[in-house]
């Protein structure tokens, strides 16, 4: 984007519009409302054409422009008459909805609506010139209610791109953990960073849909890369083992270090019950041999059936 | 819903077809253990492909059928769970432990037959016919 | 609180058709299918529970909304014979029905709110609910 100017300061508006008004006061944003309903043609026309010569919104097409213009120009006007912002706070979530894919900032968005905030005063101010004590009236009870209008497109923008960037956020996270098939039947899946509760509830659908998918029958989950495991986390591997196994695959987890152990066996897990390898390579060379073993269905299948008194 | 069996070889096959009540599969445990001790058949399969959700109840019924089956001399496989409904019963607490579980119908008679050879291997000497 | 359903829960089928309904309650509320899997599943549980300890009872399904979180809620009741030891029914392994007794902690640790009320002669209230993870 060509359109970078450094942080905007946001006003935060004191008041809504309608507080504290006295009656006269109403008066005026009435007759300002009605102003601005008669001259909507053309104020939103001006409105468009100066948000193209400032170079705001360049993603996007002229057409695309006015439309926009015209439908934040008349929420505007209604959020001006009603005092309310309810319709105008979904308008602009669903129009960062459309506008922020197409790389527009939040510093454009917050110009254009401080540009309407410009053309509509001054269009009050041509109004009313011959009037100053007039003009200083409805220009006091529009300031407040101005702001406030900004106010709440921006913070919507700014809401709505936060939440873009968690959804990413998660998308990357799901990438970043892939599923890896290094041969037939045998799939890899090394755990890197910090582990949430939720993170590891993704890792463990997406392992067990690999694992249905690829028809694997060992796992080897990695956990070299994983710094710390709560309890909370340390149960939910557990919970990953079990699962796996009863789509037939039998997991070795590699690369527990002695203090991710330590808290396995204070959460009450048998470590020996459950298939540890020192590292990657040996686990790989372990589950070459599960797989080798289970080829000619004749020799013992490890692991498999415990005995039922084993607890 | 009635859960049909099915005699395949040397294995009977019990696929079921859709969500089952206690009393379904109360019944289909009574069924297969009938089944197991008439045919003198030596592995069970039951295909849970189409279960919805895996409870405590279902979980109890299927130990109970693979212990059934293993006294009257049969091995027992699940096969067919969804990944979903493995972790719905991870979650609950519930692990089949003890109860061979594999991906689908193809796995499970691979398993049976590795299962039955070795132990025809093992048996055969002391006792020809351990079963009855 | 819009809309409700009501179930009697009073024979083996009607456990089938709460957990069906409870699951179709939670795609609506927009689920993955997974944890429509793991709603269907706590319901199952609870719904068992009544019918097997309380011989009859009612299940309640909603959908609940806190902000902007979407969740589904569910609250089970009985006039049964009520929990004497509440403590000792929500641990693992505890049964009087020579159970695996995995119903009731199981429930609780799927679900993100679990509440168990119960009365002894007067009857049992489960309520449990599970939110959408945000995004
Ligand atoms: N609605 C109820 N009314 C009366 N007692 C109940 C009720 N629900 C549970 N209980 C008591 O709490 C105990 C534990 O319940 P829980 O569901 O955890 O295990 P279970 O039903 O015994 O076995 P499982 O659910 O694993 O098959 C029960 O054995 C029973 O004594
Ligand atoms: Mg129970």
């Amino acid at each position: 984007m060509n359109t970078k100017k450094g942080t905007t300061v946001m006003t935060r508006p004191s008041e809504g519009p309608g507080s504290g008004l006295t009656e006269s006061s109403a008066g005026l944003l009435r007759e300002l409302v009605a102003h601005l309903r008669q001259n909507r043609t053309q104020l939103r026309e001006e409105w468009a054409r100066r948000i193209t010569r400032a170079e705001l919104l360049t993603a996007m097409t002229e057409e695309e422009i006015f439309a926009e213009a015209t439908a934040v120009y008349d929420n505007y006007v209604e959020a001006l008459e009603t005092g309310t912002f309810e319709a105008l706070q979904a308008y602009s979530r669903r129009l960062s909805e459309r506008i922020i894919p197409r790389g527009v900032e939040t510093d454009e968005v917050v110009g254009i609506v401080l540009l309407l905030r410009d053309v509509l005063a001054r269009s009050l101010f041509t109004k009313y010139q011959d009037n100053v004590e007039k003009l200083n009236r409805i220009l006091d009870s529009y300031e407040p209610a101005a702001n406030r209008i900004a106010n709440t497109v921006a913070v919507g923008f700014v809401e709505e791109r936060e939440r873009i960037i968690r959804q990413q956020q998660e998308a990357i996270r799901e990438l970043s953990t892939p599923v890896l098939q290094v041969r037939e039947r045998l799939l890899i899946l090394p755990i890197i960073g910090v582990i949430d509760p939720q993170r590891a509830r993704q890792l463990t659908e997406q392992l067990l849909r690999a694992i249905r998918a690829n028809r694997a029958k060992v796992v080897v989950i990695d956990v070299t890369g994983v710094a710390a495991m709560d309890s909370g986390v340390a149960n939910h591997l557990v919970q990953t083992v079990e699962a796996s196994r009863l789509l037939g695959a039998t997991v070795i987890v590699t690369g527990l270090s002695p203090e991710i152990a330590q808290t396995l066996v204070t959460i009450g897990v048998d470590l020996s019950e459950m298939a540890t390898v020192g590292d990657l390579q040996g686990g790989i060379e372990e589950a070459e041999r599960l797989l080798a073993d289970r080829a000619p269905p004749s020799p013992p299948m490890r692991g498999e059936l415990p005995p039922e008194t084993s607890r | 819903m009635e859960v049909p069996i099915l005699r395949q070889g040397q294995y009977l096959i019990a696929s079921i077809q859709s969500a089952l009540t206690d009393a379904d599969l109360s019944h289909l445990r009574e069924a297969l253990i009938a089944q197991v001790g008439r045919s003198r058949c030596r592995g069970v399969i039951v295909d849970v492909t189409a279960l919805d959700v895996m409870d405590s109840f279902a979980v109890r019924t299927l130990r109970d059928i693979a212990h059934m089956a293993r006294l009257r001399g049969a091995e027992t496989v699940i096969v067919g769970i969804q990944p979903d409904v493995a972790f719905a019963m991870v979650q609950l607490g519930l692990t089949l432990k003890g109860v061979a579980t594999v991906l689908d119908l193809e796995e499970g008679l691979a398993f049976l037959d590795g299962r039955t050879k070795e132990r025809t291997l093992e048996v055969k000497p002391k006792r020809p016919s351990g079963r009855g | 609180m819009g809309d409700e359903l009501r179930l009697t829960i009073a024979a083996d089928v009607d456990v089938v058709e709460a957990r069906q309904q409870g699951r179709a309650l939670a795609a609506v509320a927009g689920f993955s299918s997974g944890e429509q899997t793991v709603i269907a599943a706590a319901i199952s549980e609870i719904a068992r529970n009544i019918l097997m300890y309380a011989k009859k009872g009612e299940i309640t399904l909603s959908l609940v909304q806190n902000g902007d979180r979407q969740g589904v809620s569910i609250i089970a009741s009985d006039q049964g014979p009520g929990i004497p030891d509440i403590e000792r029914a929500m641990q693992y392994g505890y049964s009087t029905s020579h159970g695996v007794g995995a119903g009731l902690p199981g429930a609780k640790r799927l679900m993100d709110e679990f509440d168990l009320k119960s009365v002894v002669g007067q009857g049992t209230t489960v309520t449990m609910r599970k939110w959408r993870r945000s995004i």
